[in-house]
């Protein structure tokens, strides 16, 4: 067991754990934040998608160790209060989910989406969302909501 | 996962030393194959060596006419490089292929080319682009690195630490790639080097992983053109053969993967 400390949300936490648990165990039991998903075995879903220094990583396919000094952004970090991020917001609108299991990964991997590519065409959201599954097969609805994010954040809402 | 201990490198040489005490210690770059094989029970390291803030292995620079690319280089970086898009576009345009997004994020070049899946796409482009290897022991060529699927010349302790890229004149990839998993079915890369020569590197269709397809190489130097490529085939019983694709439709590939990146180069 060793403990590990990171930022998750703007807080700092810390928690023990084995050396081998993987991230997304170690932010759901540790710190109970359920909202990020595992829904495979293998790396392929993404369901378990978190933004790690920035970045979006599938927190599955990673040991909580290794993010030691991590800054952390989950599902949960992503409205300010009450006001929802705007992909959240535009996935709320546009229904992008069905059984909404997938949902958190989405979001998550939109959002990285967005920073790299402010207005995405088509292929650009599909391309980007390769590494997100719904098994649902909800995907129109998901990529119009992600189109929706991006005239949200762009119009400075 | 099986219990393992995790260790944190912060040089290259704490690296090397933490590689030599253990026997069953495992050296981890981004981890993108590595934790899904130890999840899956499949590997049973006593240790994990993180490199992931070893800063000998990372940076990208030019000097002399070479790309100089860190082992710990991520996919992201390397696409995303105005250094690599104006040194070697086509290999920017490569990475951008890698897997998905999430993965380009944390997968490295050197985490790839160490661990040599047969359909991984960086072999190509080393082989094509004629790189060397430079690994805290040796420098090694491209053509005496890869020795069959996940096999390489590294030996017991050796780490990558970056690999050196010859600017070539120019060079292209494209890949057929299995539409779930983003592997490369098939994936062909061209570069014309330096000196004029021409060398074309093939991935994801070998039976002994990635290999250099020398008569389009031959065939291209006398006359580069997508004409010189017409009737040229892969030999079928050099290809894999799987649920994805039978051998002769891997060959096939090959060849359209090789004419979709010249024409990129024309």
């Amino acid at each position: 067991m060793s403990k590990i400390e990171m930022t998750v949300n703007g807080k700092t936490v810390a928690g023990e754990a084995e050396d081998r648990t993987l991230l997304v165990n170690f932010l759901r039991d540790n710190l109970g934040l359920t909202g990020t998903h595992v829904g495979c075995d293998t790396s392929q879903c993404g369901c378990c998608t978190i933004h790690l220094n920035g970045d979006a990583i599938k927190s599955c396919t990673m040991l909580a160790i290794q993010a030691e000094g991590a800054d952390i952004v989950t599902i949960e970090g992503m409205a300010k209060g009450e006001k929802l991020h705007p992909v959240q917001q535009a996935f709320t609108e546009c229904h992008g989910l069905q059984c909404g299991f997938c949902t958190p990964g989405m979001i998550m991997t939109s959002a990285a989406i967005l920073k790299q590519t402010p207005n995405p065409t088509e292929h650009d959201i599909v391309k980007g969302l390769h590494g997100n599954l719904c098994r649902c097969t909800g995907y129109v609805n998901i990529v119009k909501s992600v189109k929706r994010a991006a005239e949200i954040i762009n119009s400075g809402a | 996962m099986y219990a393992l201990n995790y260790q944190r490198a912060k040089s290259l040489d704490e690296a090397v030393k933490l590689l030599g005490a253990e026997p069953e210690a495992k050296l981890m770059a981004g981890g993108q194959t590595l934790i899904p094989t130890l999840k899956a029970r499949l590997a049973q390291p006593s240790h994990l060596i993180d490199l992931a803030r070893v800063a000998e292995l990372k940076g990208i620079e030019v000097k002399d006419g070479v790309l100089i690319i860190g082992a710990m280089s991520k996919h992201y970086e390397v696409m995303t490089s105005a250094v690599v898009q104006k040194a070697i576009p086509g290999l920017a345009n490569m990475a951008s292929l890698i897997g998905d997004l999430q993965v380009r994020n944390m997968g490295t070049m050197g985490g790839s080319i160490a661990n040599n899946d047969p359909a991984a796409d960086y072999p190509a482009g080393v082989l094509a682009h004629n790189v060397t290897i430079v690994t805290n022991k040796r420098e090694i060529k491209a053509d005496d690195y890869f020795q069959g699927m996940f096999a390489t010349a590294l030996e017991e302790g050796e780490i990558i630490i970056k690999l050196l890229w010859p600017l070539p004149k120019k060079s292209a990839y494209s890949k057929f790639e299995h539409p779930a998993s983003g592997y490369a079915m098939a994936g062909t890369c061209i570069a014309q080097l330096a000196d004029g020569s021409v060398r074309v590197g093939v991935t994801g269709a070998g039976s002994s992983g990635a290999f250099r397809w020398t008569e389009a190489e031959e065939a291209l130097a006398k006359s580069f053109s997508l004409k010189a490529l017409e009737g040229l085939k892969v030999d079928p019983e050099t290809c894999l053969g799987d649920l994805h694709a039978p051998p002769e439709y891997r060959a096939h590939l090959v060849g359209v993967m090789a004419k979709r990146a010249l024409e990129k180069m024309l």
